[in-house]
């Protein structure tokens, strides 16, 4: 029991609230805009390499760097939106896609070119486990988890007590509808790409801090973020931040050995736990947990 | 002086043209009820004063301003509230967040507006924090109609704000309609429902093959026997 | 004279292995509309399909059954065909862009399946020794051989396109791709005709991983790389024109051009510049692909009018 919780369970959570805060993201863009975005993973890359910048650079810590991340990648999210995402916002949903598929590649070589290939991380050296009786975890696992709470707090205030709020949510039921009741169509784009991008630097920050950077940091949990995010009802935030917390969960959970000695899923499938959830969701309930947008 | 005044509008989506050629004149306080058959254009010409489908041809003017192909989210400030047909709600907001979308460019307006909104539907106060997706048709309309108002408009387009709810719910939306215009808010609409909503009418405008058909007092439009042939059923 | 002609086959060999590919991608996008961001699952399916079948016995993987490739490429073909069913299944009645997502995602499990099942596919090592077609023709004149083979597959995979694109059901699709309402209401299944296209383009992919297989004589996780095998044939049906065979063509040959020759010339750099080149590559790539859809969406030639 106790070593569900702890080797299963804590690190569930925390990988949850990270795919929580990408699925997020990667849903308020599609409320918003009506498209996957592709790039997101690669955004979540960029945050987490310029934490890294600002902590190699002043020797902070990647809490403090936090914030610099998050001011450094929203304005890689406005400016892809202003040079490419915009010009063909009349065209179909699909050319969208392709090219936010683009801005990932371009982002991504960005991050290479500055940092290459291998692995770096924030921190060297061993951090001995906190214990709470027995119950033992990592202090960082619970920074992340009380951060996710507090940007997930933020976030249901902006979208269910603000104007800008109503008017993103107005925007993801009717878009049309939206503009005959004089929402600035654009202006609330841009904070759309603010917000997202925000989401994006923290829960690659997160997961760096969790694990470690590399440039395929984001892409790889991609995925992960659109399973969660079908999974809450795309377009729907609440929904998404459910979604994804249920995919950390399901992914560490699904490596426990429930049924005799060895994993129930060797953890090198780990990755595929998303892809399951995908499947499964699309099969037996495409709109969601809650009803997604049209 | 005419608060609305369309003229010559030509304009559809695309290459097509829908409207070939439409004048509409809404007086400050009137009532006017557009009809005519499937096609016709009575919802494009709605849509292209709204700024929702784009004039080639032709010009609007509103309230002494040309708004022909201004943007959509320009209307509501210079008093031009428009409802769209069906999809007339933000369906995952709440009642009150819909009508609070109402006063979107003008928030210090909102608690006048939610006040005067509940005052003339009161059936929405107990349902102010349900979404509006779960509600019935007639409660939906009279949330678009309730966040049309919110601004206290110079004019609010219906689209046919009748469309499958039952006599019961429609008797009222055309009272509402009357009561709306004693306030001094014109009401441009478009009925399926066309004998009832021409009782209530000012003006009658008919338009076929998206031009102007036929035009002259409600009433009369209505007795109008060629009119009543052939839009009227009889 | 003669090292210049052979690095030329084999740019052109490998420049086919991709038209291959890029039209797969049309009968899949530019037909139909799907979007299939998995070629990389397909492609590997074939190439690990037919490297079983052809290689040697080796107690890595799984193997030694001998076949020659021209009973071992159709089965490639057949098994990307048969992946492609499933998913499409699943994924095709639903919005475009679920597809989109569940390719990656299959693209993702079959790199995973790769790595991990090493009785299978040899895991991280790969499969080696695949035999290449004509190879015991020598050199160079079994390197030509091969270019002819691929290229023979290109010209009849071309025609096969364009026979089911100017074919009934061709019509259909493009219907389907441009209303799917009133494709609905004369009758047609837009679920079926999607289906059936999706696996055609599969099967092209499957038939492209074989000739890769073959070509390299070696198949491994390595190979397979989300960018070259995925975003490259992207950009070469968008430049050549998506719904154009000729197009998914020459947009192969133009890109996999430029490309090689990228790092041809990156070749001739120091090597710690060499490494950095390759990421302004892929930079520039995908600035490519945003300045083709931004400023030539039809691409090179466009998408012939239907008939």
């Amino acid at each position: 029991m106790l070593e569900l919780v702890n080797f299963y369970l804590i690190p569930g959570l925390v990988l949850g609230a990270i795919y929580a805060l990408a699925a997020v993201g990667v849903s308020l863009i599609y409320g918003v805009m009506r498209f996957a975005n592709f790039a997101h993973g690669d955004l979540m890359t960029f945050g987490a390499y310029a934490a890294l910048f600002f902590v190699a650079g002043f020797g902070i810590s990647p809490w403090a760097a936090l914030p610099l991340a998050i001011l450094a990648t929203i304005p890689v999210a406005l400016a892809a939106d202003r040079a490419f995402f915009q010009p063909l916002r009349r065209s179909a949903p699909a050319v969208l896609l392709i090219s936010s598929f683009g801005v990932a590649l371009m982002i991504r070589a960005v991050v290479y070119l500055a940092y290459g290939p291998s692995p770096e991380s924030y921190t060297r050296g061993f951090t001995p486990p906190v214990f709470l009786g027995e119950i033992r975890f990592q202090l960082r696992h619970l920074y992340i988890l009380a951060g996710a709470l507090l940007v997930a707090f933020a976030v249901h205030l902006l979208l269910a007590h603000t104007r800008a709020g109503r008017a993103m949510r107005a925007m993801a039921d009717d878009p049309d509808l939206a503009r005959v009741t004089g929402v600035p169509v654009a202006g609330v784009i841009r904070l759309t790409w603010a917000v997202a991008a925000a989401l994006a630097a923290i829960a690659g920050v997160f997961l760096a801090i969790d694990t470690e950077l590399t440039p395929m940091l984001g892409f790889n949990v991609l995925l992960a973020a659109f399973a969660g995010a079908i999974l809450g009802g795309i377009g729907r935030p609440w929904g998404a931040a459910l979604g994804g917390l249920i995919l950390g969960l399901a992914e560490e959970l699904s490596s426990y050995p429930w049924l005799g000695e060895g994993p129930l899923l060797e953890p090198t499938y780990k990755a595929g736990v998303a892809f399951a959830v995908l499947v499964l969701v699309l099969i037996f309930r495409p709109q969601g947990l809650f009803r997604g947008v049209g | 002086m005419s608060l609305l005044q369309a003229r010559g509008v030509v304009g559809g989506y695309g290459e097509a043209d829908i409207l070939n050629g439409v004048d509409l004149t809404v007086a400050p306080g009137q009532v006017v009820v557009i009809i005519g058959a499937n096609g016709a254009g009575k919802s494009t010409a709605m849509k292209a004063i709204a700024g929702l489908v784009r004039v080639r041809l032709g010009s609007i003017t509103f309230d002494g301003a040309d708004i022909t192909n201004r943007p959509a989210e320009e209307m509501v400030g210079r008093g031009l509230a428009y409802v769209p047909q069906e999809r007339n709600v933000f369906a995952s907001l709440t009642v009150e967040e819909n009508l609070r979308m109402g006063a979107y460019v003008r928030p210090s307006a909102t608690a006048l507006g939610l006040e005067r909104a509940y005052a003339t539907f009161p059936d929405l106060v107990g349902k102010r924090r349900a979404a509006a997706g779960s509600l019935s048709g007639g409660q939906r309309q009279m949330v678009a109609v309730g966040r049309a108002l919110m601004l206290a408009p110079k004019l609010v387009m219906l689209d046919e704000p009748t469309a499958g709810l039952s006599p019961k719910f429609c008797n009222l939306i055309f009272h509402r309609v009357r009561a709306i215009a004693a306030q001094g808010i014109a009401v441009l609409m478009v009925e399926q429902n066309a004998r009832p909503a021409l009782a209530i009418a000012d003006r009658g405008v008919v338009l076929a093959m998206g031009r102007n058909r036929f035009e002259d007092a409600g009433t009369a439009v209505a007795a109008n026997p060629e009119i009543g042939r052939m839009f009227l059923g009889g | 004279m003669e090292p210049a002609l052979l690095y030329l086959a084999t740019m052109l060999t490998l420049a086919g292995i991709y038209a291959c590919l890029a039209l797969g991608l049309n009968l899949q996008w530019g037909l139909t509309g799907l979007m299939n961001f998995g070629p990389l699952g397909f492609l590997a399916v074939g190439a690990y399909t037919a490297a079983i079948l052809t290689a040697p016995a080796s107690a890595q993987h799984m193997g030694g059954f001998g076949w020659p490739w021209y009973a071992a490429w159709p089965l490639a073909a057949l098994a990307g065909a048969l992946l492609a069913l499933p998913i499409g299944a699943i994924a095709l009645r639903l919005r475009a862009d679920y597809l989109a997502i569940a390719t990656i995602g299959i693209a993702e499990i079959i790199r995973l399946a790769v790595r991990n099942e090493d009785w299978l596919t040899g895991g991280p090592l790969g499969i080696s020794g695949i035999p290449r077609p004509f190879e015991a023709l020598g050199s160079p004149l079994g390197e030509f051989a091969f270019l002819g083979l691929v290229a023979a597959c290109v010209a009849g995979l071309y025609m096969m396109a364009e026979a089911t694109a100017r074919s009934p059901f061709g019509r259909v699709l493009r219907a389907i791709r441009e209303d799917e309402e009133a494709a609905k209401a004369v009758g047609k299944n837009p679920g079926a005709f999607r289906l059936a296209a999706f696996m055609l383009g599969a099967a092209c992919m499957g038939l492209a991983g074989a000739m890769m297989a073959g070509f390299f004589k070696f198949m491994g996780p390595d190979a397979l790389d989300p960018v070259v095998a995925t975003f490259l044939v992207w950009v070469m049906l968008i430049a050549g024109g998506s719904g154009n065979n000729r197009g998914a063509i020459l947009g192969a040959i133009a890109i996999w051009g430029i490309w090689a020759a990228s790092d041809f010339l990156a070749a001739q750099l120091p090597p710690e510049l060499a490494t950095r080149a390759a990421y302004v590559r892929l930079f520039l790539i995908g600035l490519a692909l945003q300045l083709i859809l931004l400023y030539r969406p039809q691409g090179l030639l466009g998408e012939r009018p239907g008939r």
